[in-house]
């Protein structure tokens, strides 16, 4: 409290100060005769003066910043992806910095001689069609240059990864990221966003997802956390139960909302071909870190479980948005193990990482994955004791669902409709 | 045809039977110059909203975790308990900052505060093309200013989804609280905002090319009204656009559209939404976004170029030029949007379409800064305040422009996509460049809006301090973009858990970052206390106190409804005759008749 009561009384003095001050020079200014719009000889001057005197500070800063912190302060490109984008962009840095020396100083430089001087009169200078086409096509010429270089590196930055590039996916949620490779065979399992259970978070697309996801609809879980289709009908249907209007609205709502997703689930079903199911079962999925192998490219698909994120890989140059109801890609090739950089950049605490660099809630800023690049010896040691998206789901199917309600009359109708 | 009609009505005989009430002067007022002050006033009010906001996200940022007083005091203990800043308030202040600054600042602030007051002014004459319009403009104005800043105040907080307001984010309130009352406060405010700009617009874009006065041809005209003319022409055409994304996403909110969403779990509820695409939204809002730049920078531009013009005492150099440049940044600000969404997962063909197009306008831009230079080249420089603030534009136009040619190539768009790189480079280019604008603008023509003098030494401090401190803010701001930090972070200490070097390189300029924003922060007291010490109490300004050609100099300093006593003056020349040889004075009004065998200058 007291501080904000000095603060207060700072405030209030400071402006009565300067209002005094400001009551001085005005006094001071008629007593000599002079207009406010009169800029003096001196203060023209100094102004100029100054003009310069900022120039060389701020280039005396910009030189302290990079000296001090580098041009880059991620360290070295680890991917071969990178080092080009760290080419081109070290040649974009050297044009824009020649142009922005050039006309600052030719702005400031200007500014400082050029300031009104007794008996000097204005250059009547109103156009010079050479000069100005001087300054339109050179500029064209530079920018010619840059489009192309640019195109050529973003066709090769984005275009197809080799046939032999491993695949995995980044599936992003609110406020973490989970992998999943693609296993032996390289190919990732399909997946369908309704198929989310707690036993498969990713929703993938196996002849048993699509069962238990129905019956999870139809019958909601065993500890009682979803509820299913059945036991919303029984207590709507329930006489003995009385709801608020608005709870039962929005039971109903919810009811509605489910028997329409089951529709879709049994339709999924019906055209399911359960020779993909093994295109899923060999997938890993790993939730805590992130582990490639150096010298291999990597083709990346990415999608989102809630809003928009965006996968940001700084240290390999690569970055993707990943957007509900859409898969991106990206691709790149780590060059540097983690422990080559860690000696590189000289800190032991060093690592990768995926970062997530678009808005996506309050805990944004902790949204990310730690990623290790191994050498193909250790990441085999790695990859070795992993257990696939089979073993965990197969073995340890979901919960087991209390079958007690006993009927489902609305499963039924809805299932006779799916499959007609 | 109003303020024809109201010329023909009123001829000769003045204006002074005008008895006008307190209400009808001052509030409902439907003469432009006094719109001109209200936009001007509102537009202070919410800047200083916006730049408080961003003092109390630039604390955290610094001092991450650290209890401080300045936030509790503002923000209480719902949105900072114990004096540290909640993580949704974070992304809630972010959002408003950037809000208030881009929409009604530098785009109701600016450009209508300058249209209003100028475009009557420059081409001869007496209001608007409709005065009620235009007092229609400014009350819808003030209305989605109300709501924005009442939305601070609701109980789960303003939007939070960044002033870009990117569904499913913006669309789901169990994503994020901001999302719900907030996100329809915002939505309904910008709706009113994008009415009041049209309607605008519509009057500027009327004005300029119905009412000009005789001999006023369109190479005659002031290059701030041919800013305003192209900044009026391209709200009209991108602003709608807008309206129509939030529309579509006010439909996906409340009535189960799904225009924007698909495949969506959220908060443990399996939307059914199917088949929309967030990526739509993002079109359609960068449809507007990006010649929204340009709404922002031509009006800035336009009032540079005068004020370099007249201070320097020389003839803007390449007249034809500028025009022809502000015409094409105009043009190509419509087919760039998409450089906006590099990254997205947009077709990457598309993302080079997007490179070559956006590459261009550098091009326009590069005349627009050589021909700043030649003119201030052998000139006679007067530093007024409203001069070194059109020097301090030149300088950051330059140095946020040349970021742009990084940004706008995309193979290294993807490495500083949404890093402070890119907060680095709009702030420099549209925040500082524009505000400069305004306050020379302000500085400039406060003889004219207000018939007193501002304070020129306060100008000076204000200057000096706000320069430092916003290149202080905002060049190491690249630093902090190129090692990676992604911007709308709420805590940079979360880079101490896999790189201790860039977490000191980070922490460290963050801290020198917010030292400096205190400082500017502090310096724009020196603006307010003068402009409102010199509406009041400044000395009383003489017709033409720099000495300048164009006609609104040519009007009494009273203010008087119709601008002009007697008749419209008549133009015989362009405006920019300074220093011409054969001249006793160094300037030569708009109103003098060419000489016989006097060429005009361009």
């Amino acid at each position: 409290m007291s501080i904000k009561l000095i603060t207060l009384i700072v405030i209030v003095l400071g402006v009565l100060a300067l209002a005094q001050l400001v009551r001085v020079y005005e006094l001071s200014s008629k007593l000599r005769n002079r207009r406010e719009e009169d800029i003096t000889h001196r203060d023209n001057k100094a102004n100029a003066t100054l003009m310069l005197l900022f120039m060389i500070l701020s280039y005396v800063g910009y030189f302290y910043l990079i000296a001090k912190f580098g041009w880059t302060g991620r360290g070295e490109a680890a991917s071969l992806e990178g080092v080009e984008t760290d080419w081109l962009l070290n040649v974009n840095f050297i044009i824009i910095n020649v142009a922005f020396f050039l006309t600052n100083t030719l702005l400031f430089y200007f500014s400082y001689k050029y300031v009104r001087k007794p008996g000097v009169k204005a250059y009547y200078y109103p156009h010079n069609n050479k000069l100005e086409m001087l300054w339109t096509v050179v500029p064209a010429i530079v920018l010619a240059v840059i489009i192309i270089l640019g195109l050529k590196l973003w066709n090769n930055l984005t275009g197809d990864s080799a046939k032999d590039a491993i695949r995995i996916e980044l599936f992003s949620k609110q406020f973490d990221w989970t992998a999943r490779y693609a296993g032996e065979n390289n190919k990732l399992g399909y997946f369908d966003y309704k198929l989310t259970t707690q036993q498969n978070e990713l929703a993938l697309k196996t002849s048993a997802t699509l069962d238990s996801a129905i019956r999870l609809m139809e019958y909601g879980s065993a500890d009682g956390t979803v509820m299913g289709i059945a036991l919303l009908e029984k207590k709507l249907n329930d006489p003995a139960n009385i709801f608020v209007p608005e709870d039962r609205e929005k039971m109903e709502a919810d009811l509605d909302r489910k028997t329409r997703l089951l529709r879709l689930l049994y339709q999924m079903r019906s055209t399911h071909d359960a020779k993909h199911d093994a295109l899923a079962y060999d997938d890993i999925i790993q939730k805590d870190t992130l582990h490639l192998m150096v010298d291999q490219e990597y083709e990346f698909n990415f999608r989102s479980k809630d809003v928009i994120h965006s996968a940001y890989f700084p240290h390999f140059r690569q970055q993707i948005n990943t957007v509900p109801g859409l898969t991106t890609r990206l691709k790149f090739t780590p060059t540097i193990t983690t422990a080559d950089m860690k000696d590189r950049m000289k800190n032991p605490d060093f690592n990768y990482v995926l970062m997530c660099n678009k808005i996506c809630g309050g805990a944004h800023y902790k949204m990310k994955m730690i990623i290790v690049v191994d050498t193909p010896e250790d990441y085999k040691k790695w990859l070795a004791g992993k257990s696939t998206f089979g073993d965990d789901y197969l073995k340890k199917p979901e919960a087991p669902v209390e079958m007690a309600v006993p009927e489902a009359p609305v499963a039924d109708t809805v299932q006779q409709v799916a499959v007609k | 045809m109003g303020a024809v009609a109201h010329d023909e009505a009123h001829g000769h005989h003045g204006h002074e039977h005008h008895d006008e009430g307190f209400v009808s002067k001052y509030i409902f007022s439907q003469d432009h110059k006094m719109i001109g002050k209200q936009y001007l006033m509102t537009a202070v009010f919410m800047g200083v909203i916006a730049m408080l906001l961003s003092i109390l996200f630039r604390i955290q940022l610094a001092w991450p975790g650290e209890s401080s007083d300045f936030l509790s005091m503002f923000l209480g203990e719902t949105w900072a308990p114990g004096g540290v800043l909640k993580e949704n308030m974070y992304l809630g202040l972010v959002t408003i900052h950037g809000t208030i600054m881009v929409f009604f600042l530098l785009t109701g602030g600016l450009s209508g505060t300058f249209s209003n007051i100028l475009i009557p002014l420059q081409v001869g004459a007496r209001d608007m093309a409709s005065g009620f319009l235009n007092m229609l403009s400014y009350w819808m104005f003030f209305l989605s200013s109300t709501i924005m800043v009442t939305s601070l105040f609701v109980e789960t907080g303003p939007a939070m989804a960044g002033w870009t307001i990117y569904p499913p984010l913006s669309s789901l309130p169990q994503a994020v609280e901001g999302s719900g009352v907030g996100m329809t406060l915002w939505l309904v405010s910008m709706a009113i905002f994008i009415a009041s700009s049209l309607l605008g617009s519509l009057n500027y874009i009327v004005t300029v090319l119905n009412l000009r006065t005789r001999g006023m041809k369109m190479t005659r005209m002031p290059l701030t009204v041919w800013a305003f003319l192209v900044t009026a022409v391209l709200g009209v055409l991108s602003f709608p656009v807008l309206l129509s994304a939030a529309l579509l996403l006010l439909m996906d909110r409340t009535m189960g559209t799904s225009f924007y969403l698909s495949d969506i779990i959220v908060g443990g509820e399996m939307l059914e939404n199917h088949g929309g695409s967030p990526l739509l939204f993002q079109h359609l809002f960068w449809f507007l976004g990006h010649p929204e730049v340009y709404i922002v920078l031509l009006p800035a531009l336009g009032l540079s170029s005068e004020i370099i013009s007249t201070n320097s005492r020389k003839p803007i150099f390449g007249y034809r030029a500028m025009i022809g440049s502000i015409l094409a940044i105009g043009f190509l600000s419509f087919i760039v949007w998409g450089h906006h969404m590099f990254v997205t997962g947009m077709n990457p063909f598309l993302g080079s379409v997007f490179v070559f197009t956006t590459l261009l306008i550098a091009i326009p831009s590069a005349v627009k800064v050589f021909n700043y230079l030649t003119t201030i080249w052998r000139g006679s420089i007067i530093y007024t305040p409203a001069m070194l603030f059109a020097v301090g534009l030149v300088s950051t136009f330059i140095t946020g422009g040349v970021t742009g040619i990084i940004l706008a190539d995309s193979a290294l768009d993807i490495n500083t996509h949404d890093t402070y790189f890119v907060v680095a480079h709009f702030h420099i280019v549209m925040g500082m460049s524009a505000v400069f604008g305004m306050f020379a603008g302000v500085y400039h023509w406060f003889p004219k809006m207000y018939g007193k003098m501002m304070n020129t030494r306060l100008g000076y401090a204000h200057f000096w301090i706000t320069i430092i401190g916003a290149y202080g803010v905002f060049f190491p701001m690249h630093f902090v973009g190129l090692a990676g930090a992604p911007r709308r972070y709420y805590d940079y200490s979360v880079y101490g858990e896999f790189d201790s070097n860039s977490f000191e390189m980070i922490m460290d300029l963050n801290v020198i970052v917010t030292v400096f924003a205190i400082i500017a922060a502090i310096g724009q007291g020196f603006f307010l206390f003068n402009l409102f010490y010199s509406v009041f109490r400044g000395p009383k300004a003489v017709q033409n106190p720099w000495k300048s050609n164009t006609l609104e100099w040519t009007t009494p300093v009273e203010h008087i409804h119709g601008n002009w006593p007697g008749e419209i003056p008549e133009v015989h020349r362009w405006p920019y005759d300074y220093s011409k040889p054969g001249y006793e004075e160094d300037f030569v009004p708009q109103t003098v008749p060419l000489r016989e065998g006097e060429e005009e200058g361009h």
